[in-house]
């Protein structure tokens, strides 16, 4: 399967992401469970970029695992916006800088096998996420 | 925004009935609210119901906008349920740690009138206001 890129520089490009997402999921053969929390991760991921960095990008793609067994699919959420000074906080439950619920980065971490942030103040952030099957 | 792009909401007996069809954005959500809000004014009704059975992904977005929309009913003296989760959709949020307060749920449309009419008929019952009580999920 080819990886794919989306562009997030609109809400409704939250949508598309979403949507591509959920279709590779299940091209793949995830279960519509497995489908529904990488689709949602995916939102939370996307929707951070709108609130935060205004743009960004959505990259998905099939990942293999190290000895060729398992498959799975990774999504990687970029930005050149503010960055997160402070990750331990913004992962907590609870905590919002966006007028959000202040779930969106812990319940993205629940919802994946896999999850990983590195951000940089001025500069942005990324978050890479992945699910096995 | 235009017409056909807005949420239709229906009456049934004394209550409301809206079902969200679309991809849910900030300024559908907020014309959404306002409408909810203008039609609970006009046609005194006693409840809302969402039906969400078309929606296959409900984020804290989402979550936010129902949990508004449920407090703000609230206040103008309406219950609102929510009703027609997919259950892929309740496994998520219950694992995300999305709590839906203020908002009851029933399985389908159906089940979701006859909570209302249990609950327009007990506060008439105990002469007391409506939307008082709170369900966590």
């Amino acid at each position: 399967m080819d990886a794919k890129k989306v562009l997030i520089k609109e809400e409704y490009d939250i949508v598309i992401a979403r949507s591509l997402v959920k279709s590779m999921a299940k091209e793949l053969g995830f279960g519509i469970v497995a489908q529904t929390k990488i689709a949602t991760a995916v939102s939370e991921l996307a929707r951070n970029i709108t609130t935060h960095a205004k743009e960004g990008a959505i990259e998905i793609r099939e990942v293999h695992g190290e000895d060729g067994g398992k498959e799975g699919l990774e999504i990687i959420a970029s930005d050149h916006g503010p960055g997160i000074a402070n990750i331990a906080q913004a992962m907590k439950d609870g905590y919002t800088s966006g007028g959000g619920l202040g779930l969106g980065l812990g319940g993205t971490k629940r919802l994946m096998d896999e999850f990983e942030i590195k951000s940089v103040v001025d500069s942005g952030t990324m978050v890479r996420v992945r699910k096995w099957m | 925004m235009l017409e056909q792009d807005r949420i239709p909401i229906l009456k049934i007996e004394d209550f409301l009935v809206a079902s969200i069809q679309v991809a849910l954005h900030d300024q559908l959500a907020m014309q959404f609210q306002t409408d909810l809000l203008n039609k609970i004014t006009m046609t005194k009704a006693k409840g809302l119901i969402i039906d969400i059975t078309a929606i296959d992904v409900v984020d804290s977005f989402i979550t936010r906008i129902l949990v508004e929309i449920a407090s703000m009913a609230n206040l103008m003296g309406s219950d609102t349920v929510l009703v027609g989760m997919q259950p892929e959709v309740a496994i998520t949020l219950a694992e995300f740690g999305m709590e839906l307060t203020g908002i009851d749920t029933a399985l389908n449309l159906e089940q979701g009138l006859v909570l209302l009419r249990n609950s327009a008929e007990r506060n008439v019952g105990d002469g007391c206001q409506k939307g008082t009580h709170q369900r966590r999920i």
